[in-house]
């Protein structure tokens, strides 16, 4: 029998669990637990500088490697500054766990010094959360949690740790639990066989079909046997932002990424399909622009491993509860051996989304001329070439996220990693730091804005404390791009607050760090910069590339209309 | 259209800030709320009358039930069911009033609990809309207090939620 405190069980399971990395920030509620850590070596603590980054850099290191991110803060400030990656994490289905330090039990209600009712605070944010009641529950609580976190569709929990619960002078037994069983929770593992033969049937028989997949491909690991069931099928296919690269985008039957900013073809195949096999995508309004006008022709088969995902904005005709990868390998079963039933129509679809795409073959956007600014659009396409579409890129948010999802060629899953759902400016550098540690011999690229990476640029410093390479790609506009794109579209260029004056000088601040940095002005500089950053993969390098101000991120759906109501460019639209 | 659901949680602490925060959070309607333990310890059992169309009432039960302390639900009106609501109101029951209050008390099956040369408490049971009518019927007398304890329900026959 082996006795432990509540800390030194923490750190106990942390390793039994097989946890590699905690990203955190100590703090008066948590000492107890950083003295357990600091104890042993099994597991590795990377100290950041502002509590947001440690979140978004255990996000960036769940999504590149599929196992749960873990966070460890303290009490009150140190918990709220996890909010934001929290609820970038929920948003995304992102499995990770949040250990936060809370006052002493005795004190909980008193308003004492950090303390917040986290556990409150987070509630609408997480999938679940514990406080822990006594030292004895710690390895239970904990094998919850990362069991929540991870299994059925993912999602962050937040395990609340009153001081007391950790202190030292307490030892109990401590047994790893191999297993635990929630009687309130048990995900399906497979989906309805009646419901799966259904919509084999109809994707059997369409004439017009689109396969439209998300991020639940990604984490569900069914990339190969999606890509198995589209392949036999023939048919055209279109993934979410969060799902690009579960479909290699190179391949002839990629339509590209589908909704606001996505690919002329990709929105025009959707709204005149007669059948939409949605997987692991939940009909977001970035996706289907107005609802009532969304693809008015087409049946829908909808497979989501969340009951709830489905028939929440738009009706599903099959809709089947189960996870892509099972349901995908069924599918698959099902269509072998079997041809689709009307192989002119498909002959005539593919002709037809074609001539979508001729329309728009070398128009999507307006090389720079000489001596005016580089385009940020042929920016991203030399960085995917530099690094040969292999990359993993991490995103901030706004138009430099849309370009880099349009001009980065992506054929595996898990490299576009971006915050999709809720948006969170601030999160591309630090999850970049999540994802270059646990793929060390890979370039990890994080391309990013002026205003994205002023918000958690801090993290420079974490990335000089454990000698993280990642490479940043600065697209400088000198406003917040997207911001001053809606203004010019809805305010008669009224710029409201979307400049960027008193800009840093980008260089100096980076080498500050002691980090090499690189300002990049004209296209004859941009590629000897490029290969200069990606030179050495274990160093750090800054690109600050001053791209034209006046770029917009085209097409764009037009609000209230239909998926095939797009901006084209300044002076298009369909 | 209204609708009664029962759902059986964990009895833990914070389950019921997770029932309630969900119908916030997600812009859906209470009516009412009524919870207590079971004959089970480790269950609490919840029933929240809420109104909305079938899109609706299906997305509330499909997120009630992917809430980890909920361990099973049922939408009562669905099926037959019997509705309960409990009330207790202060009325004026002064002179020839007093008289007039205990028949329509008689009327409505309800029963005087407490009494004061000015007061009467009356504590009656029934489903909403008898709760309701007797209210009304109360109204030009004076209605002083309403305690009201939230619909419960149960579904008629062999039908049970349990685990």
């Amino acid at each position: 029998m082996e006795l432990l405190s509540g800390a030194d069980m923490i750190a106990r399971f942390l390793k039994d669990e097989g946890v590699e990395y905690i990203y955190g920030y100590p703090g008066g509620a948590a000492l107890h637990i950083y003295d357990a850590l600091f104890r042993q070596d099994a597991v590795k603590h990377i100290l950041v500088r502002h509590e947001q980054a440690a979140t978004h850099a255990a996000d960036g290191y769940a999504r590149a490697s599929g196992k749960p991110g873990t966070v460890l803060v303290t009490s009150g400030p140190g918990a709220t500054n996890t909010v934001t990656g929290i609820a970038t994490a929920y948003m995304d289905s992102i499995p990770m766990v949040v250990l936060c330090g809370q006052v002493a039990s005795h004190l909980i209600g008193e308003d004492a010094f950090q303390e917040t009712d986290i556990v409150g605070v987070t509630r609408p944010i997480v999938k679940h959360s514990f406080i822990v009641k006594h030292p004895t529950e710690i390895p239970t609580v904990l094998k919850k949690a990362y069991y929540l976190a991870a299994s059925g569709r993912p999602g962050p929990v937040v395990v609340d740790i009153p001081k007391d619960m950790t202190a030292p002078t307490e030892r109990y037994e401590y047994v790893y639990p191999k297993k635990v069983k929630l009687r309130s929770y048990n995900p399906v593992t497979r989906g309805h066989t009646g419901q799966i033969k259904k919509a084999v049937e109809l994707m059997l028989k369409a004439r017009r079909p689109v396969f439209y997949t998300g991020g639940g491909v990604v984490t569900g690991d069914a990339s190969e046997a999606l890509t198995d069931l589209v392949q036999r099928l023939g048919y055209p296919i279109t993934t979410t932002l969060m799902g690009i690269g579960a479909y290699p985008q190179r391949d002839r039957q990629s339509l590209g990424w589908l909704g606001m900013h996505g690919s002329y073809e990709a929105n025009m195949a959707m709204h005149h399909a007669d059948l939409i096999v949605a997987i692991g995508a939940r009909f977001d309004d970035r996706v289907t622009n107005n609802t009532s006008k969304f693809c008015p022709t087409a049946k829908i088969v909808h497979v989501d491993i969340d009951p709830s995902s489905i028939s929440k904005t738009v009706r599903a005709d099959v809709p089947i509860v189960g996870p892509a990868g099972s349901v995908i390998s069924e599918m698959i079963s099902l269509v072998q051996g079997r041809e689709p039933a009307n192989p002119e129509a498909l002959t005539e679809w593919w002709e037809r989304i074609d001539g979508w795409r001729d329309e728009r073959r070398g128009k999507l956007y307006e090389p720079a001329a000489p001596g005016e600014p580089l385009k940020p659009q042929q920016v991203i396409e030399a960085i995917c070439e530099a690094t040969r579409g292999e990359a993993f890129v991490t995103t901030d948010v706004g138009q430099h996220q849309m370009f880099a999802a349009q001009y980065y060629k992506f054929d595996k899953p898990n490299r576009f990693i971006t915050s999709g759902g809720l948006g969170t400016m601030g999160f591309g550098f630090p999850a970049a730091m999540g994802i270059k540690q646990n793929y060390p011999d890979d370039d990890v690229v994080c391309i990013t804005g002026e205003g994205s990476f002023q918000m958690m640029m801090q993290e420079l410093s974490t990335c000089k404390q454990y000698g993280i390479g990642v490479k940043i790609v600065n697209l400088n506009n000198q406003s917040l791009g997207m911001v001053r794109q809606w203004q010019d579209l809805n305010y008669k260029s009224r710029h409201a607050h979307s400049y960027m004056e008193s800009l840093p000088d980008f260089q100096k601040l980076i080498e500050a760090y002691g980090f090499t940095a690189i300002r990049v002005e004209r296209e004859e500089d941009l590629l000897p910069a490029l290969e200069r950053a990606f030179a050495d993969k274990d160093e750090l390098v800054f690109l600050d590339v001053y791209v034209d101000p006046r770029e917009h991120v085209y097409p764009m759906q037009v609000p209230l209309g239909s998926m095939r109501d797009m901006l084209l460019s300044k002076t298009e639209r369909t | 259209m209204r609708h009664i659901i029962s759902i059986l949680m964990e009895n833990e602490p914070g389950a019921l800030s997770r029932v309630v925060g969900l119908f916030s959070q997600r812009n859906f309607n209470i009516e009412s709320l009524n919870v207590a333990p079971t004959d089970d310890a480790t269950l609490s059992r919840l029933t929240v009358t809420t109104v909305g169309d079938d899109r609706v009432i299906e997305q509330i039960t499909k997120h009630l039930n992917k809430l980890i302390d909920v361990v099973k639900l049922v939408d009562l009106t669905e099926g037959n069911h019997v509705e309960r609501e409990l009330m207790l109101v202060k009325v004026k029951a002064l002179g020839a009033q007093r008289d007039e209050v205990k028949r329509t008390v008689d009327i409505f099956r309800a029963q005087i609990v407490d009494v004061t040369p000015s007061v009467y408490t009356v504590q009656i049971t029934g489903d909403a809309a008898k709760l309701d009518a007797f209210l009304q019927a109360m109204s030009p007398i004076g209605v002083l207090e309403v305690a009201r304890t939230g619909v419960s329900g149960i579904s008629r026959g062999d039908k049970v939620l349990s685990l």
